[in-house]
């Protein structure tokens, strides 16, 4: 249960909050053409004679699109119709070609489900919250439209026209800015792992209806509002957190609030009315007579099911399981696909490098990943996407340190040197090798000792402050090389 | 049921067709005739009766997710998609510019 | 020699395969008369002799070498402006699509260019293929070259929506046309003009690239002078098309090949609930005559029953405008067609004087019904009601095809009437379609063939409905009843 509560001149007030998530389905080509749908291209030529509405054109549905919604209601338990319609919304508009959009709205392909988000990020095993889905279907975008290339004239390109969206439509289950954050960036760490969409919001793959209405705790739903096509996780909880305060300082004020589509500015942090999509809508939806049922069979259910890869929740409990793992760190793991991707690629190379098992050598590859290559690569100036930043070369320095070979303070030496500069990574980690040979460290040490034998007065008067000054000189000595533990270990003794 | 001018008028702005008054004086005895004639079908009892959806037994097909697979349906034909626009400039479809 | 132009398909195609003529000889006699007749019949909206000529030329050549020459081989056709033709402009009939060239041709189309068939113009049709007399046409109503015997010489309508298929036809402007059939635009335009058309089942042909009416219904077919005639061409216009999701995925009959007229074993329905008041008396007789005809051919008759029938119009007229009015949205005068922006317009009131502009009355007559059913509120006493109307009208169908093999019924309830005589009154022309209509809702083929002629002289036609997928059931019969009907009228040329 969540406490957030607006205070407002005459008391307390909840939020309720509703998304329905536009999320760009992955695939080649668009949901009824042959057309591409890489982000990016010149205006209109990603566009078919059926994009563009042509006379006679027809919709051939896209197999991998379908696939795409089904595998992502599985992946948060829905039910799936295995009997779904498209139906026909009617409008017009500029960037609607057809004059409707093909769409689900009487038998939507998924059913209901839900997703489990965890309210702060920092406290993996805090208290959790289930958020109801109440269905996914498949349906058209929309081309764009640009404003400001001519005074008169607004343009039109299409390339977005016909590419295929889930749109997921969650009930109005969340209390918080922070739950509806946490229940889009959930949603987005989902369809990034199923593969059913790429998550990037700033190219508008993943954009969100926002739907907020305030309440008297415990009272019925107030009237929603539904800001539209908000673009990020901070966005959707700023337009719940600007949009709540507004309706409470309204109806205190003596006003209602009205039924309507609104937009989000960001620079003001405010939301208005969309005054150009005021008109009474009345979009007349029927089913798509293009369109037969679309009937989906077992085999195909069954190799959507099998596709499926293992989800964030069953990763990060089995990173903490079966990996030992910290719950901060399976959590952290497992946020992103791709850090996942990466951390089990590693893992499985260091662990056959150095010949552990993958829960021995788990916690290592994991400090490495979260914590000191993320350092290294920062001081570097290089991405994670580096090229020189590969598996090979996470697994050669974290198997060099661990077995000793290097230091760990040498090995980041060595790793930045390699990403930014030409050296061989083997050679170096060779010529960097740390010495075991007690002779040599004794000789090492001896010479400190001797070169600095007030320091080793002031030690034996008590000053024990000073037992890391010997081991550094002694590394210095030895170009960094020495073993530290067989180094201490010859310093205690020799300090006595 | 039956239509009003209002009613006309409403219907018409939907449909986007800009009607004179005279012209939606002269529908609305028209359209209330064509309703009062297909509203027989409140007649039939339809208890139990599901919807037309496929008028002959068919299933959809689904085509592979293959870009350009049929030249006739594939993109990377702006030439062909803007050549019958009534305002078409530097690639893209005109249109009186829309204020959002 | 007969003159060229009294051959039909199936002799053109025979006679240019055995050398008899030139596939160019056909063409510039069709060309021809399409020319002498335009000013009288308006027929065509476009004619495109060159077309023609160049389709003709290449058989020819193919013969020289010795190759192969396709299904229609030689056979210059007239389209039905319905179907996109690329190049050649394309206009459902309305003025919001005049001057648009696709840059794409209609499956349908392509199927007959590939098959040796060559275009000798695009043919008149109601507007958007609304309406059963042809006088919706933005480019003028079509003339139906028969007149009545009684010495009056008032023009009377073709049949709609294929009205300029039917008139062409029928007056040897050219041996077979495309035609449409979403509610009888080809069974109703033939019956009027004494000449045959099957719309085949939903499925059979194509729909992509023909500018939609109703998508739930429209079904391209041959209008042609006999019923072998329509078997070669439905043929060539026939086959699965992955790019129509409704398309039916079953190969091609060899219709023609199996064509014939015993119909010994077969059984044929007659619907009771067809003799309906207002029924012309020579049509009545002419549904007699059918019926004795096809006894002769071997046939049981049968009394059958479609209970529903008389709620397939009030149906259709909810379904075909509201699937209309959502196909229709597309022009708007963005990306092709007529623009009309007025000054100071914005988006939105371009839509609608555009569209005001663009579109005739009964197109707007149609949208607004079909909006209106559509619209919130009303779905589903309209529309969805209607749709499980349509279920129970297929459901009668089935119920019958358990007891016969085809259905015997006239294919209008008058014959052809007077340009004029009708456009006051909408419903009045929309009863033309009562017999047609169930069948197009059933998605089922159907198709027309001549029968005789009533007391004024002009043409009747009767229907025969088929089982789905049963095309050859259907010609047969129709072949059956075209043997005996001994049809051999046709319009004295007048133009
Ligand atoms: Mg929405
Ligand atoms: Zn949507």
């Amino acid at each position: 249960m969540s406490n957030y509560r607006i205070q407002g001149a005459t008391g307390e007030w909840e939020v309720v909050i509703g998304l329905e998530v536009h999320a760009q389905v992955t695939s080649n080509s668009k949901l009824f053409s042959g057309a591409a749908t890489a982000f990016g291209a010149e205006p209109n030529s990603q566009v078919s004679l059926v994009d563009a509405a042509m006379p006679g054109m027809l919709p051939v549905p896209n197999r991998e699109c379908i696939r795409q919604a089904v595998r992502t209601g599985m992946a948060v338990g829905a039910k799936i119709n295995k009997w779904s319609r498209f139906d026909r919304k009617n409008y017009f508009y500029a960037d609607l070609p057809q004059g409707y959009q093909i769409s689900q709205l009487y038998h939507p392909l998924v059913g209901e489900g839900s997703l489990e988000v965890i309210l702060d990020e920092k406290d993996p095993e805090g208290s959790t919250k289930t958020i109801g889905i109440e269905r996914i279907h498949v349906e058209q975008d929309a081309g764009k439209l640009m404003h400001d290339q001519h005074p008169t004239m607004s343009y039109v390109d299409l390339n977005r026209s016909g590419v295929a969206l889930m749109e997921i439509v969650s009930r109005p289950d969340m209390r918080s800015p922070a739950e509806a954050g946490a229940y889009l960036a959930k949603l987005r760490q989902i369809v990034r792992y199923v593969g059913s969409c790429d998550g990037n919001m700033d190219q508008g793959s993943m954009r969100a209806d926002v739907n907020v209405s305030v309440r008297r705790p415990g009272e019925p739903f107030g009237t929603r509002t539904e800001t539209k096509n908000v673009n990020s996780v901070r966005f959707v909880m700023a337009v719940v957190e600007s949009e709540a305060r507004r309706q409470v300082d309204l109806i205190e004020d003596g006003g209602t609030v009205v039924q309507e589509t609104r937009l989000y500015d960001p620079d003001k942090n405010v939301t208005r009315s969309m005054r150009s999509k005021e008109d009474a809508h009345d979009y007349r939806y029927f089913p798509d007579p293009d369109l037969l049922p679309l009937e989906l069979d077992d085999a195909f259910l069954d190799e959507c099911r099998a596709s499926l890869p293992e989800l964030p929740d069953a990763k990060r409990h089995r990173y903490e399981t079966a990996l030992g793992l910290s719950a901060y760190n399976a959590n952290a793991l497992t946020a992103d696909v791709e850090v996942a991707r990466q951390f089990e690629a590693l893992l499985g190379s260091v662990a056959k490098a150095s010949g552990k098992s993958e829960a021995d050598a788990s916690k290592r590859v994991a400090n490495w990943l979260l914590s000191e290559a993320p350092g290294v690569l920062n001081a570097a100036g290089v991405g994670a996407d580096h090229a020189k930043n590969t598996v090979e070369a996470n697994t050669a320095i974290i198997v060099a340190t661990e077995s000793g070979l290097i230091s760990g303070s040498k090995a980041k030496e060595i790793f930045a040197e390699y990403l930014t500069g030409d050296i061989d990574l083997a050679a170096a980690i060779e010529a960097n090798k740390q010495t075991s040979d007690t002779g040599a460290i004794e000789a090492a040490v001896d010479g400190v000792l001797a070169a600095n034998a007030d320091k080793v007065a002031e030690y034996k008067g008590g000053k024990e402050a000073l037992f890391g000054f010997f081991v550094g000189q002694t590394m210095k000595a030895m170009q960094g090389k020495g073993n530290p533990q067989l180094v201490n270990q010859v310093l205690k003794e020799k300090l006595g | 049921m039956s239509v009003d001018t209002a009613t006309v008028a409403r219907i018409a702005s939907l449909a986007r067709i800009k009607v004179s008054q005279a012209e939606i004086d002269a529908m609305v005895p028209e359209l209330n005739g064509i309703l009062a004639w297909v509203e027989q079908l409140g007649e039939v009892d339809v208890s139990g009766v599901e919807p037309m959806t496929a008028v002959i037994e068919n299933h959809l097909r689904l085509r592979d997710d293959v870009i350009d697979a049929d030249p006739l349906t594939a993109g990377g034909v702006r030439d062909k998609v803007l050549a019958n626009a009534p305002a078409a400039e530097h690639g893209f479809f005109g249109v009186p510019k829309v204020i959002e | 020699m007969t003159e060229l132009t009294e051959l039909g398909v199936a002799a053109i195609r025979d006679g240019v395969a055995k050398g008899d003529f030139t596939a160019v000889e056909v063409a510039e006699a069709f060309n021809a008369n399409v020319a002498a007749a335009q000013d009288a019949l308006n027929a065509f909206i476009v004619a495109t002799p060159d077309a023609a000529i160049d389709a003709a030329k290449a058989v020819d050549v193919k013969r020289a070498k010795g190759e192969a020459l396709g299904k229609m081989g030689g056979v210059p056709i007239g389209m039905k402006d319905l179907f996109a033709t690329k190049g050649v402009q394309t206009t459902a009939a309305s003025h919001i699509l005049e001057g648009f060239k696709p840059e794409y041709e209609s499956t349908v189309s392509q199927k007959l260019w590939d098959a040796g068939a060559g275009m000798l113009g695009k043919l008149n049709l109601d507007q958007f293929a609304m309406g059963s007399s042809n006088e919706t046409s933005y480019f003028g109503n079509v003339i139906s070259p028969w007149k009545r015997n009684d010495g009056g010489n008032a023009p009377l309508a073709p049949g709609g929506s294929s009205g300029g298929s039917s008139a062409a036809v029928s007056a040897r402007l050219c041996p077979a046309a495309t035609g449409t059939d979403t509610g009888g635009s080809i069974r109703q335009p033939a019956a009027f003009t004494g000449i045959s058309g099957i719309k085949p089942t939903y499925g059979r042909c194509s729909r992509w690239g023909i500018v939609a009416f109703a998508s739930s219904l429209d079904q391209a077919g041959p209008m042609a002078r006999d019923v072998r005639d329509c078997a070669v061409m439905l043929e060539a216009m026939a086959g699965f098309d992955p790019k129509d999701a409704t398309s039916l995925n079953l190969p091609v009959p060899e219709w023609e090949a199996n064509l014939s007229g015993d119909l010994k074993g077969r059984r044929v329905g007659i619907p009771r609930e067809y003799r309906m008041d207002g029924t012309d008396a020579d049509v009545l007789a002419s549904w007699d005559r059918g019926i004795e005809w096809l006894k002769d051919a071997g046939a049981e008759v049968v009394d059958v029953s479609l209970p529903h029938t008389k709620y397939a119009l009030p149906a259709y007229y909810i379904i075909a405008p509201a699937e209309a009015s959502s196909n229709l949205a597309r022009y708007d005068g963005v990306r092709y067609g007529l623009r009309d922006l007025p000054d100071g317009a914005n988006l939105q009131d371009m839509y609608a004087a555009t569209r005001a502009a663009g579109f005739g009355a009964e197109v707007k007559r149609r949208i607004m019904i079909g909006t209106y059913v559509l619209s919130a509120g009303f779905y589903d006493a309209y529309y969805t009601q209607a749709q499980k109307v349509r279920t129970l009208i297929s459901q009668d169908f089935r119920n019958a095809f358990t007891q016969v093999d085809v259905i015997l019924a006239p294919t209008t309830p008058t014959a052809a009437f007077g340009l004029g005589d009708m456009v006051s009154d909408p419903l009045a022309m929309y009863l033309n379609d009562v017999f047609a209509v169930p069948a197009s809702l059933a998605g089922l083929p159907a198709m027309s063939v001549p029968a005789g002629l009533n007391r004024e002289g002009l043409p009747l036609g009767l229907q025969i409905v088929g089982k789905p997928f049963d095309e050859q059931g259907v010609l047969n019969a129709g072949l059956a009843i075209e043997a005996r009907a001994q049809f051999t009228a046709k319009p004295e040329k007048w133009w």
